[in-house]
């Protein structure tokens, strides 16, 4: 059989489109360059400025010896502790917030799908009725996550003072929000064939969410909480900066009061804890899927 | 756990129905724990967030949060800082993927030092130690890179060149280069042997395996990963006006500071907007170029 010479075969229109896009696209990208690198000042010359080099020098021999003195380290444990603490219960309020939201806020649930096409069919109020807390969960989600934690941090320091808990706070609806939204993937990209035997035998839709849904999505849910928890824990050493407790408050303390040395202790703390973490998360994962 | 079917001539011995091992409980038993140690240790006050005291607060400061100011004058100064925090993540994300392209194929194992192309080499042994070293150099910067807070990076970066975005795009650059720098290098280690084999088969340099096995497949993935970060690095971009990076950060820690809550609700309003922008972006452009 013989083929059609390339000029002879119809191209699809998109083909068009696809050889304008490049152009656009460098034009986009250089425009973007160009009022970036002015608007954010980058002058690499500073870099390497007497005054510069001289502060950096300062910087870097003010590192070493790290600081690992006893009384030092006896000092950081509470800190240590409470980085784990927060990231832990920040953990568990973002599942709280963002476990309710989801279910919410899926779709193959709350208003599509076998589950509801036939009892909506036909009735605009019904639907509405179902498509209305959906599109109110996926907002209250999608603010939840846009704003990063640490604007939620400030204004939860605000709130209820210094200390860990605004962390917490923080965390659990930042990653509330997170939670929620991926939560809700998972659970639409099902097998939709359990819950549907499970509504020709007549289960109520709790029953489907819980005998059909869950047991198949279960891995999928705790494998990426596990792996916002690993976020959690760097998180949790960030937002002490603005006094959210934890390691993070001691790092700025010893950037501010110019103790490089401790500095570095810290910044090898949170190494340990971070890679620890991560293998203890990768460990759970691993038996669980 | 697997589906197969016992033979009928053998009679299979039941597993032992003891669901209930010790070792099945500790595992939720450990977590209620450090659930409970947790609420304990961060001071977790649900009772008195929820109280009506509590409740009245929040609902108090929500309200005070309307209207938001949409003065023409401020409308005009987010517009700007917006676009001020949309160049440092900009900027420090391109800068992050020069950092991650310079070190990642030192970092890869399979092209330094094991694997196919090195299965019969014959270099001597200070050679290969020599391999090994750059790799386990490149990684070790990697490590530093990532491990470092980027706001640790721009509080350095601050003293190095005052204050200002610069810092701020310095300390993203190096903070996610060592991220995708390890992201990076895991793709190179996970790319398919058979090209590799084949084009040295076919006698070709390192050199020329490199560029037409290794890069061809992953580019694309580079690609993907680098906007990825972008969309983090937005975020982060915020947070690092806090040090001192200009931008809508330093602008919502003002307005925190000094009560204006109308104003808050303003700058709220833009990083909503520019976030949820860029995601859009990048998932648009993750379609189109892969």
């Amino acid at each position: 059989m013989p083929y059609p010479k390339p000029s002879e075969a119809a191209l699809p229109s998109s083909d068009h489109s696809r050889s304008l896009f490049p152009i656009l696209f460098g034009i986009c990208f250089a425009a973007a360059f160009v009022g970036s690198w002015q608007l954010a000042q980058i002058q690499p010359g500073l870099l390497f400025e007497a005054e510069g080099r001289r502060n950096m020098a300062r910087f870097i021999t003010g590192m070493f010896p790290p600081d690992l003195s006893l009384n030092f380290l006896r000092f950081l444990v509470v800190p240590f502790f409470e980085t784990i603490q927060i990231s832990v219960m920040g953990t568990v309020l973002a599942i709280a917030i963002g476990f309710p939201l989801s279910l919410l806020g899926t779709a193959s649930l709350a208003h599509a799908g076998i589950l509801n096409d036939l009892e909506i069919a036909g009735s605009p109020g019904r639907r509405l009725a179902r498509t209305l807390p959906y599109v109110l969960a996926r907002t209250v989600m999608s603010a939840f996550r846009c704003i990063p934690e640490f604007v939620w941090a400030f204004m939860f320091v605000r709130a209820v003072g210094l200390g860990p808990f605004p962390g917490v706070l923080a965390i659990g609806v930042s990653y509330g929000g997170m939670l929620g939204k991926v939560y809700s993937e998972i659970l639409e990209n099902l097998e939709t064939q359990p819950s549907e035997a499970l509504q020709a035998t007549g289960a109520s839709r709790w029953k489907i969410l819980i005998y059909g849904m869950l047991p198949q999505a279960l891995p999928q849910l705790v494998s990426y909480t596990l792996y916002r928890w690993e976020c959690a824990v760097r998180a949790s050493a960030i937002l002490g900066f603005i006094g959210a407790g934890g390691l993070g408050q001691q790092i700025e303390l010893s950037m501010r009061m110019f103790n490089f040395h401790e500095v570095v202790t810290l910044i090898l703390i949170l190494f340990l804890l971070v890679a620890a973490v991560d293998f203890l998360s990768a460990r759970a994962r691993k038996a669980i899927v | 756990m697997t589906g197969q079917t016992a033979p009928a001539t053998t009679i299979l011995p039941l597993p032992p129905r003891s669901g209930v091992r010790p070792a099945t409980l500790l595992v939720p038993a450990g977590i209620l724990a450090l659930i409970l140690w947790s609420w304990h240790g961060t001071r977790f006050d649900l009772i008195g967030l929820l109280s009506a005291d509590g409740r009245a607060q929040m609902l108090t400061y929500v309200q005070r949060l309307f209207p938001p100011d949409l003065s023409p004058d401020l409308l005009r100064k987010v517009a700007y800082w917006s676009l001020e925090t949309f160049a440092i993540s900009f900027m420090g994300t391109l800068l992050s993927v020069a950092v991650a392209l310079a070190l990642v194929f030192f970092a890869s194992r399979n092209l330094v030092f094991t694997g196919v192309l090195f299965e019969v080499d014959e270099a001597g042994r200070p050679i290969r130690i020599a391999r090994i070293g750059v790799y386990v150099v490149a990684r070790a910067l990697l490590n530093l890179l990532r491990t470092v807070p980027h706001i640790v990076w721009a509080l350095i970066f601050v003293f190095a060149v005052g204050l200002g975005p610069f810092p701020g795009v310095l300390a993203l650059g190096l903070h996610t280069g060592g991220v995708l720098g390890k992201l990076f290098a895991e793709v190179v280690e996970d790319i398919e042997t058979q090209p590799l084999e084949a084009l040295q088969a076919a006698g070709a340099s390192r050199l020329q395996i490199f560029f037409y096995g290794v890069l061809p497949r992953v580019l694309p993935q580079f690609l993907a990963y680098s906007l990825y970060r972008w969309e983090v690095n937005i975020r982060e971009a915020i947070i690092l006006g806090y040090v001192g990076a200009g931008g809508l950060g330093q602008q919502i820690q003002i307005a925190i500071s000094l009560f204006l809550e109308n104003k808050l609700l303003t700058l709220i309003l833009a990083i909503y907007l520019m976030v949820t922008m860029v995601d859009y972006s990048s998932a648009y452009l993750r379609r189109r170029l892969l």
